[in-house]
């Protein structure tokens, strides 16, 4: 009888250790009130908040920081306009070109190849299809047009405005072009030398208080960055 | 006859216990080789429409119009097939050279078609010739091809792949059924043959009473002495063992609101991390992408590729209608109607479970690592384009971050914030590279404060 009952005993610690090790469950914790944080972390769940989402969107009328308004409306007339009246505000450096090459890696060329041929690897694998070359002759994409569609996306492509800064899109921008004078088959632009640097910072610091002025005036301004935020969520 | 003795309990419960550990320790998940039995589609589609050639037109239609024209299902724009029916073909050509003239003109039915799609314009196509939208048309006209049906095998091959896991717990639960038999069959034999002996009387030889097994082991003091020592050690092995993994969430792997596999995102279509991590590169969180990131390539990706196609990746275990179910469950989470292709705004937050946790006391930063260091992103996380679900794979521990931070050298390449420091520093040191350890990073003000 004695026998039996250590057998059974065996039995049940063996299930049990074996039982504990869960891939599903989190360890357990020493001292918890040392892990987690008194504060709100960033994607955690608390009951203070709507939904009990900590990521929120800023509130209404407000600007993140690091981050200026878009003059431009999202339609087609906002569009045309860009495409002809915007241009590149960064200077065209070496510096700037290999940064935009960089994240164009990253983001663009998974679909517009990485020489711009919308031979990207979605497109050769028939994921995404119908991606335009940047030579394309019915779009004729501009400074303008580029950075416009980064923004707001168009037709089945999506806005990128939540994943890169205002600085980035520009950067991508320049390389895009470059991209575009190569299939032309056309000789890649000087780089911008020290003193031109000097001289369009001033420009462009005038004529970014100018352009404040007009999107202070454009009120509709949709926060596309934020909006999108507030789909993720997660629970701690 | 003479009967044997054998109740050596200690060693009878020590092949018990080894067979518990082996029926644990099995490997309960059968590895089933791939049926890669694919039948091939052999579905020859005939050219419906007049004239074109329709093998031409697919390769335009792929790289002018697929962006936002889908054969038989309505994207940005609607549903091709069909269209020679809804239009005159000059008129179609017309549209297609440059759709906006059209509409300027006032012409009726482009005004429609540009009011039904949101005011979309369509790109104008001045470089296709009528032949080549005659090809196009060609091509969009096929009819649709009938869902090809996997052959269904009754019982053989079929119903094994399906039920392998059921199966190996079915023949485990056999063995310890015989197992069980076995000591029931011998305890009866035992038990008989006792009895059958009693009635014929024969005298079974008793065993002559020894000194009991644990009396002799208590008086040798020696023995106990070792045992002792051996005892504790293995005892403290164990519990320093089991302390040091208090907190640690190794191969921890929870199940996700939506299965979403890395394996097929970021092995099979090659996509950076960053594309959607993108705040790895820049703040301290890695951030979990929102979903208009999802839905930056989900808007026109619905379905996941079927077996018969060369670039898919769904397998025996994770099905197309598993997988298509999935990004269901993301088009409902955005509110985004596939049928209409707009969002209907009615949207819910996707309560993904965090799985690489920091405790608070210890600070860590993704974009002093991904941007300034330039580590790999798997150097951490393991081989996640591998990883159909998610978990964690190295131990997080503090250990594990110095342990990484005396071998690894700090990257100097276009960094001009170091130049002076590392100078100093590996003159200092004498060495040609600094680690990080050198260079300040395994102080302990660095990551807790």
């Amino acid at each position: 009888m004695k026998r039996l009952f250590n057998i059974g005993l065996l039995l049940v610690s063996a299930s049990l250790a074996v039982g504990c090790f869960t891939k599903d469950d989190r360890n357990y914790q020493y001292f918890p009130n040392m892990y987690e944080s008194v504060g709100y972390e960033a994607y955690g769940s608390y009951e203070t908040f709507e939904n009990t989402q900590e990521a929120q969107l800023p509130v209404e009328g407000t600007i993140p920081r690091g981050w200026k308004p878009y003059g431009f409306e999202n339609s087609n007339d906002g569009y045309q306009n860009a495409k002809a009246n915007l241009s590149n505000p960064l200077p065209y450096t070496e510096d700037n070109v290999n940064k935009g090459k960089e994240l164009y890696t990253i983001y663009c060329a998974i679909c517009h190849g990485d020489k711009g041929d919308g031979k990207g690897t979605l497109a050769q694998r028939e994921k995404i299809l119908g991606i335009p070359a940047y030579n394309d002759a019915g779009r004729a994409i501009t400074e303008g047009s580029v950075y416009h569609v980064m923004f707001y996306g168009i037709n089945t492509m999506g806005s990128y405005a939540s994943q890169t800064s205002e600085e980035e899109r520009w950067q991508i921008n320049h390389y895009v072009m470059d991209l575009k004078a190569k299939l032309n088959g056309q000789p890649q632009r000087d780089f911008v030398s020290e003193n031109e640097i000097a001289e369009v910072e001033l420009e462009t610091i005038d004529n970014h208080s100018q352009h404040e002025d007009e999107a202070s005036v454009n009120e509709e301004h949709e926060s596309l960055h934020t909006e999108s935020e507030e789909q993720s969520h997660e629970v701690n | 006859m003479e009967k044997v003795n054998t109740r050596h309990s200690i060693s009878r419960v020590l092949l018990l216990l080894l067979v518990v550990l082996f029926s644990f320790s099995q490997n309960l998940f059968a590895q089933e080789e791939a049926a890669a039995d694919e039948s091939s589609q052999g579905s020859v589609e005939a050219a419906a429409s007049s004239g074109g050639d329709a093998a031409k037109g697919k390769e335009l239609f792929n790289s002018l119009c697929a962006s936002c024209h889908k054969r038989y299902k309505r994207s940005t724009g609607p549903a091709l097939n069909g269209v020679t029916s809804r239009h005159e073909t000059d008129w179609l050509y017309r549209w297609i050279k440059n759709s906006q003239e059209l509409i300027a003109a006032g012409d009726a039915e482009a005004v429609a078609i540009y009011e039904e799609f949101n005011q979309t314009a369509m790109t104008p196509f001045p470089q296709l010739s009528n032949e080549d939208i005659d090809n196009i048309l060609a091509y969009v006209e096929q009819p649709k091809p009938e869902p090809t049906t996997q052959p269904q095998i009754p019982g053989g091959s079929g119903g094994d792949s399906s039920g392998s896991g059921v199966s190996t717990d079915i023949i485990l639960g056999v063995l310890a059924f015989v197992l069980l038999l076995l000591v029931a069959v011998l305890f009866l034999v035992n038990k008989t043959l006792t009895r059958f002996a009693a009635a014929s009387g024969v005298e079974l030889s008793v065993a002559e009473t020894r000194k009991p097994i644990w009396k002799a082991f208590v008086e040798n003091q020696f023995l106990v002495l070792v045992t002792s020592v051996f005892l504790l050690l293995t005892g403290g092995y164990f519990a320093y063992g089991y302390l040091m993994q208090v907190g640690v969430d190794q191969g921890y792997q929870p199940v996700q609101p939506i299965h979403y596999s890395h394996r097929i995102h970021a092995g099979d279509n090659e996509i950076e991390c960053k594309y959607c991590h993108s705040s790895a590169r820049v703040s301290k969180t890695s951030g979990i992408p929102s979903l208009n990131v999802c839905m930056n390539c989900h808007k026109s990706i619905s379905e996941v590729a079927d077996a018969s196609n060369p670039n898919t990746s769904v397998t025996e275990e994770y099905t197309k209608e598993f997988y298509d179910g999935e990004i269901a469950k993301l088009y409902e989470a955005t509110g985004w109607d596939p049928a209409t292709q707009s969002y209907t705004g009615e949207s819910k937050p996707v309560k993904w479970v965090r799985i690489h946790n920091l405790p608070d006391f210890a600070y860590f930063n993704h974009s002093q690592h991904v941007t300034v260091a330039g580590v790999a992103c798997q150097e951490c996380h393991g081989p996640v384009e591998e990883m159909e679900i998610m978990y964690q794979y190295s131990p997080l521990t503090m250990g594990w971050c110095i342990n990484c931070h005396r071998e690894t050298n700090v990257k100097m390449e276009g960094n001009e914030y170091y130049e002076k420091i590392h100078e100093e520093l590996s003159k200092k040191y004498g060495v040609e590279t600094l680690t990080a350890a050198q260079m300040g990073a395994t102080e302990c003000g660095k990551c807790h404060y």
